[in-house]
């Protein structure tokens, strides 16, 4: 049967367009998410703008901010990657911070760690500059509905 | 509520000084050096599944994250700098289209370097949260820089 996030992920495969894919998820589009794909991965991007911020003395971006863009990170990378049929449920999410985000673009790399019938652990590390200066580490479980 | 200065300061901050805050249009509903309560209004923006109308779990971690902060900063006597360290969530129950999302917070325990703080968000009844969340936090006063 076709469905809607299907449709976005044959579109996204085939053509790199995430529009389709992220029309589904408008708060995805509200902080401004981009995908690339860099050697055959998927990496997310956030552009910095400046209502991102959380602390303005410091400046640095919001630390919710960040963390919504590993989660949301995750689940792109889950319908990317899997065949689900709809956005797999959050079950849980754990966040580290490193560092301060800086008042800069962010970068997002996703790894599942473990897939299993009805659940998936997603490892999400987020850097600014460079994949070495990593600012915050997060994992979180997502419930996959392939299975229902 | 009667205010000491430094939580009248606190409001006065948090809704007019925070630049994400103010774009997602948070309000403190309630604040004391026990628990915070604040509010996020709903938008279609929030949205994480178009299809089945279920709000994004990014947004209610920024909403925790901002609430968990203001629990830190009302708990403590003087205004100080924080960082998060960590902060966990674990999501209950799906967070529904056209309904709000109210944050309780509590600093439970204040060391001289660490605040924890346990957080709850619901939609219309506070028994039936949609998240829990757990977090600490990083106190800067009393912190002197190790030389490593």
């Amino acid at each position: 049967m076709s469905n809607v996030f299907s449709e976005a992920r044959r579109i996204a495969r085939e053509s790199r367009n995430y529009e389709p894919l992220t029309a589904l998820m408008p708060y995805a589009r509200f902080i401004g998410v981009k995908l690339l794909e860099v050697d055959g991965q998927t990496r997310a991007l956030l552009p910095y703008r400046p209502s991102l911020i959380g602390n303005a003395q410091m400046p640095a971006l919001h630390g919710g901010v960040t963390a919504a863009f590993m989660e949301n990170a995750a689940l792109m990378q889950l319908l990317l990657q899997l065949d689900e049929t709809r956005v797999p449920k959050s079950i849980d999410f754990a966040i580290d911070y490193l560092k301060p985000g800086r008042p800069e673009e962010l970068y997002a790399d996703c790894r599942i760690s473990r897939l299993g019938q009805r659940v998936a652990h997603v490892s999400i590390s987020c850097w600014q500059r460079s994949p070495d200066q990593v600012i915050a580490l997060a994992r979180g479980h997502f419930l996959l509905t392939s299975t229902e | 509520m009667s205010l000491s200065p430094h939580h009248k300061a606190l409001i006065e901050r948090f809704m007019h000084v925070v630049p994400h805050v103010n774009e997602l249009g948070m309000s403190i509903v309630d604040l004391r050096a026990e628990s915070i309560h604040i509010r996020l209004p709903y938008r279609e923006e929030w949205l994480g599944d178009v299809v089945h109308g279920l709000i994004h779990p990014g947004i209610i971690t920024t909403l925790v994250d901002s609430g968990s902060g203001l629990a830190v900063l009302a708990r403590l006597e003087n205004p100080e700098p924080i960082a998060t360290l960590d902060l966990r969530m674990d999501y209950q129950r799906p967070a529904l289209k056209d309904l709000g999302l109210d944050c309780r917070a509590e600093a439970y325990r204040v060391t001289p370097h660490i605040v924890f703080v346990r957080a709850s968000v619901w939609q219309t009844d506070e028994s039936k949260p949609v998240a829990l969340s757990q977090s600490a936090f990083m106190r800067s006063s009393t912190s002197k820089k190790r030389v490593i």
